[in-house]
């Protein structure tokens, strides 16, 4: 896979730069369809009208910008048929006609064959109220970059009216067992472009993303006993953290990408420990006989989200990254697990137990008041989106689902084959 | 008194597995335990020799390799204390044996903490072997959390079933 070169530019006036866009990313057809349940407190409308030119690509843009905004439940589609010609280009938008059918945001763009093969993709974001730019880029990609362009273009479109940074373009990872293999995936954040990333008739859990979104840390059974592997997901090389005939689990990138923090079992119990990707530097963070495990960093490093039984029952505790005192954060009910920090660090997301059912919550960390998202019966693996306003979570049944950290937008992934488990979102791409 | 009090546990130990393999549900080996229990008091390590022969016999209370436990818990309660002695006993008597126990949970809990727990479960049985006087070397531990359930149903009976440690013999 060659590296990724992108320049975006949401600019008011100008458009953005040319660059060509390098990804190997294969057609292919999406492992999870995803059923939206619930909406936004305000719902923006939005016309998103089509590309001219699109439909030289086996992958028309538009479509997949409408449905990432859609899923997200902050967007109302405004009817964008019936205009002759279509708009491409500002001076040609009949603003009036647009307010009229009660858009108050406009899409227009263009796809154009380039001689060697690739497209120009032009896209703006306009203000039909005020009549101006909001966002506009260009792209040159080849056709097999349609898909993850049209992301681009709906995360331009999401930050512009929400102010918030788009996750369309980002990847999730999740366990999909089926015909009693487990398969390591990643995929698209909408579920389409599954990659294996490990096949094994072994158990896989806990999937954690390195910051930069290269790796992926994760435990395998494939030995006998529960071990932490670290994947380079650029070359598929892998090697197993800490070398040992016992078991070792629960990875946590450091922010720096360079350490792991782990649980290993020891006296009866399990203790977390700091320790170097390659598996040197091995430290002990925390001591005793209880269960000490599931830690979550911070995202500036600092401090240690992490499940403890040591008060008597499962709750979650918070310390200092390199160790030391735990402060108790969670109170209600004997059984609060699977810490989740906020990209945002100001709460965070965990399963409780509730009459035998698992939902998940979000606790803040001011008011210490804790919130269940969630009514399903059996909800776990809470992962939060990179701009912190989705939780994603495995539910009942083999199915992913998500939910909006306020509860109100709520979306379930239904996998075509198998049953899908611990999920965990990936970071923001690196643009450069 | 007490060596004739656990051969008359080690007896009621065979009859009662006449009834029943080794992968015997919690509720069959509930309604044993009552009687298993109370010998289980006075029960230890002493009492008549476990052959390797006993180890394959289907009748042998060797016969019943699982451990249940409570949701939660990973106290061995009382009813499956006979079992753990049994073996406790089969390994004193062969120093050549290995076992590993292998802890199990519910698929209710994360993979994580369940994993830890089913560590937690199997440590439990070592440690009561090794109070016995089993050398902790012929004793291993894995937890296979909830991830390798017996049971696939999503109800209690099938939970119950997968709360479970086995004694698994590496080398008799």
């Amino acid at each position: 896979m060659f590296p990724m070169k992108i320049c975006m530019r949401i600019n008011k006036l100008a458009i953005g730069c040319w660059v060509a866009l390098w990804l190997c990313v294969p057609l292919a057809d999406a492992a999870l369809t995803i059923q939206i349940v619930g909406g936004g407190a305000k719902q923006t409308p939005i016309a998103i009208s089509t590309f001219p030119g699109e439909t030289a690509l086996q992958q028309q843009i538009t479509p997949v910008v409408i449905a990432d905004l859609t899923r997200t439940g902050l967007f109302r589609m405004v009817d964008a048929g019936g205009i002759n010609p279509v708009p491409t280009d500002p001076s040609q938008v009949q603003y009036p006609v647009w307010a009229a059918r009660g858009a108050e945001a406009l899409a227009i763009g263009s796809v154009t064959p380039l001689p060697d093969g690739h497209y120009n993709v032009q896209f703006r974001l306009l203000d039909v109220l005020q009549q101006g730019q909001l966002a506009g880029f260009q792209y040159n990609i080849a056709p097999s970059q349609a898909r993850l362009t049209a992301h681009k273009i709906a995360d331009a479109i999401y930050k512009a009216i929400t102010g918030d940074v788009g996750v369309f373009s980002t990847r999730i990872a999740y366990v999909l067992r089926q015909s009693g293999r487990y398969e390591l995936q990643v995929a698209d954040s909408d579920g389409y472009n599954p990659q294996t990333v490990l096949a094994t008739r072994q158990p896989i859990i806990s999937p954690a993303w390195s910051p930069d979104g290269t790796r992926l840390a994760y435990v395998s059974f494939e030995k006998g006993h529960a071990a932490v592997y670290v994947q380079s997901l650029l070359t598929g090389n892998r090697h197993v953290v800490i070398n040992s005939k016992g078991t070792t689990s629960a990875p946590a990138w450091a922010p720096n990408g360079k350490q792991l923090v782990v649980a290993i079992p020891q006296d009866g119990g399990t203790n977390l420990y700091r320790v170097n990707d390659d598996g040197s530097g091995l430290t002990q963070l925390t001591h005793g006989s209880s269960i000490n495990t599931e830690p979550s960093f911070s995202p500036d490093g600092k401090s240690l989200l992490f499940t403890s039984d040591r008060g008597g029952s499962p709750q979650i505790y918070e310390m200092p990254a390199n160790g030391g005192e735990a402060q108790r954060l969670t109170f209600d009910g004997s059984y609060n697990v699977t810490p989740d920090y906020s990209p945002t660090g100001k709460d965070f997301a965990f399963v409780q137990r509730n009459n035998g059912h698992l939902n998940i919550a979000v606790e803040d960390f001011t008011s210490h008041q804790a919130q269940v998202l969630t009514n399903g019966d059996l909800d776990q693996s809470p992962s939060f989106a990179p701009n912190g306003k989705m939780i994603l979570y495995a539910a009942e049944g083999g199915i992913l689902a998500a939910v909006s950290s306020d509860g109100r937008v709520k979306q379930r992934l239904r996998a075509d084959t198998g049953q899908v488990s611990e999920p965990a979102w990936g970071p923001l791409p690196k643009t450069q | 008194m007490k060596k004739l009090t656990g051969l008359c546990v080690l007896l009621l130990g065979l009859a009662l597995a006449g009834c029943a393999s080794h992968e015997t549900k919690p509720a069959a080996v509930e309604q044993a335990g009552g009687a298993q229990g109370q010998g289980a008091q006075a029960g230890n390590v002493a009492g008549q020799n476990l052959g390797a022969n006993d180890l394959n016999n289907p009748h042998s209370i060797l016969a019943k390799r699982s451990v249940y436990f409570d949701l939660d818990s990973s106290t061995v309660s009382e009813e499956y204390k006979p079992i753990v002695q049994a073996h406790a006993r089969y390994l004193s008597d062969h120093p050549q044996a290995r076992v590993q126990i292998q802890g199990n949970c519910d698929e209710r809990g994360s993979s994580e903490y369940n994993l830890a727990l089913g560590q937690r479960r199997a440590d439990a049985v070592k440690q009561m072997m090794m109070v016995l006087g089993v050398p902790p070397q012929q004793i291993e531990t894995i937890s296979y959390g909830k991830e390798k359930p017996k049971c696939t149903e999503h109800d209690e009976s099938c939970w119950a079933q997968n709360r479970r440690d086995d004694i698994v013999y590496q080398h008799p």
